[in-house]
């Protein structure tokens, strides 16, 4: 935001462009749960495009990006971010839809700052960006510009260097001052907390995923499952994801196709799907959890409904599983 | 609502911003003047996709909810 200011303010015309990964954690978290739903929906980089007054253009990279996060060249940060990767392919991306023809862009500018994030965001990885997205000199950071060499902007009078900034360090009191005086009153600045990949329980349940299935791959469908519900797997062959509120509930019934799927008939309680290759005993198991997740937990008995895959429903009675007898290794 | 919609799109069981991308990647296609009407089901929708047309000078004409459906109107503009 205040790096779009700062270009704005020199008589720039300036567009964004927000990436979707899947992984992000804006808006779905939020539109599923529902005690979440009270909370502002409000999408961030829309309303700073709003604020600041230009195009917004958001591009669906998750099929693409899948690559990324599989083999990151450069390595994870603490979990399964590969936060330098990820930001040279969207530099990348950028530079291809800023570039072309029809949109006509000369350069790109980025809001980072020299030593802000300790992995991703240094003095040696600002050229690695530039170089390896392909943007070269034509990638501009104006928070920090002048702790690096003039880029082609600078160097053809576009952008006044002088009034680029020399940002460095985790300390945002500079940035806060500076936004202060842009008359930018609610500063929005995510200190990380807008992917997925970030979140040490979110990557333990993905690598969870790729463990179980023999081999590094996944769908978006997948990485959405993972944001929702309790994922709870007795084996390596097959996963209970089950409801916790009503929220949950709709959004997993929207992949009633995809999975077989498990309900409770005698007392309310929650959808729950399961993933993988179950048995005939597994998905009593199944049953078992599931009963213990709803209103049958202290019963004796209970009836529930199993649509398998493909196949043909049936019902089961089970007796629900002791909650303290469910082996904490199950929980992923 | 006096005025019909000309296009339909469905971004049903899509999460934003998937209903934003993908009305995004269908006005691309539309000229001045059609109408465009969007049914989501992600109530984040009712305000993401008012706040893209915002930026991008789109007028949304109304948008009304119909069971679980959310169904947005918005007229195509230069
Ligand atoms: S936090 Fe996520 S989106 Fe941000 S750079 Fe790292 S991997 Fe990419």
């Amino acid at each position: 935001m205040l790096a779009t200011k700062v270009i704005m303010d020199q008589g720039i015309h300036v567009e964004g462009i927000n990436f979707f990964t899947g992984f992000c954690v804006e808006g779905h978290t939020h539109a599923i749960r529902k005690k979440d739903k009270e909370k502002q929906k409000r999408n961030n980089s829309l309303w700073v495009a709003e604020q600041l007054g230009i195009k917004l253009h958001i591009i669906d990279i998750s099929e693409d990006y899948k690559d990324i996060v599989l083999n990151p060249k450069h390595g994870y940060g603490q979990n399964l971010n590969p936060c330098l990767d990820c930001k040279i392919f969207m530099v990348n991306q950028a530079k291809a839809w800023a570039f072309m023809e029809e949109n006509g862009f000369d350069f790109i500018i980025t809001g980072e700052v020299i030593g802000q994030r300790p992995k991703s965001q240094r003095l040696e990885t600002m050229p690695i960006i530039a170089r390896e997205s392909g943007a070269e000199d034509r990638l501009l950071r104006p928070l920090c510009a002048k702790h690096l060499p003039p880029t082609v902007p600078e160097r053809e009078g576009w952008v006044d260097r002088e009034k680029l900034f020399d940002f460095h360090g985790r300390n945002r009191k500079p940035q806060m001052a500076l936004a202060n005086e842009l008359g930018i009153d609610e500063y929005s600045q995510p200190a990380g907390g807008c992917c997925f990949l970030t979140d040490e329980h979110y990557s333990r349940k993905l690598a969870d995923l790729w463990d179980a299935r023999g081999e590094r791959r996944y769908e978006v469908d997948d990485i959405m499952l993972l944001k929702v519900g309790r994922h709870i797997r007795p084996a390596n062959n097959f996963k209970v994801i089950i409801s916790r509120e009503e929220g949950e509930n709709n959004f997993l019934s929207g992949y009633k196709r995809e999975f077989t799927t498990i309900k409770c008939l005698s007392h309310p309680g929650p959808l729950a799907l399961v993933d993988g290759n179950p048995s005939d005993s597994d998905l009593e198991l199944a049953a078992r959890l599931v009963a213990r997740y709803g209103k049958a937990r202290s019963a004796d008995k209970a009836t529930l409904q199993i649509e398998p895959k493909g196949g043909e429903g049936f019902v089961i009675e089970v007796a629900p599983y002791p909650a303290e007898e469910i082996p904490e290794e199950w929980y992923v | 609502m006096t005025e019909q919609a000309t296009h339909q799109l469905n971004t049903r069981r899509l999460l934003c911003p998937l209903p934003v991308i993908r009305t995004q990647e269908k006005i691309r296609e539309l000229q001045p003047g059609d109408i465009l009407e969007v049914t989501c089901t992600d109530p984040g929708a009712l305000h993401d996709i008012p706040a893209w047309c915002r930026v991008h000078g789109h007028t949304v004409l109304g948008s009304r909810q119909d069971d679980l459906d959310i169904i947005i109107t918005i007229r195509v503009e230069e």
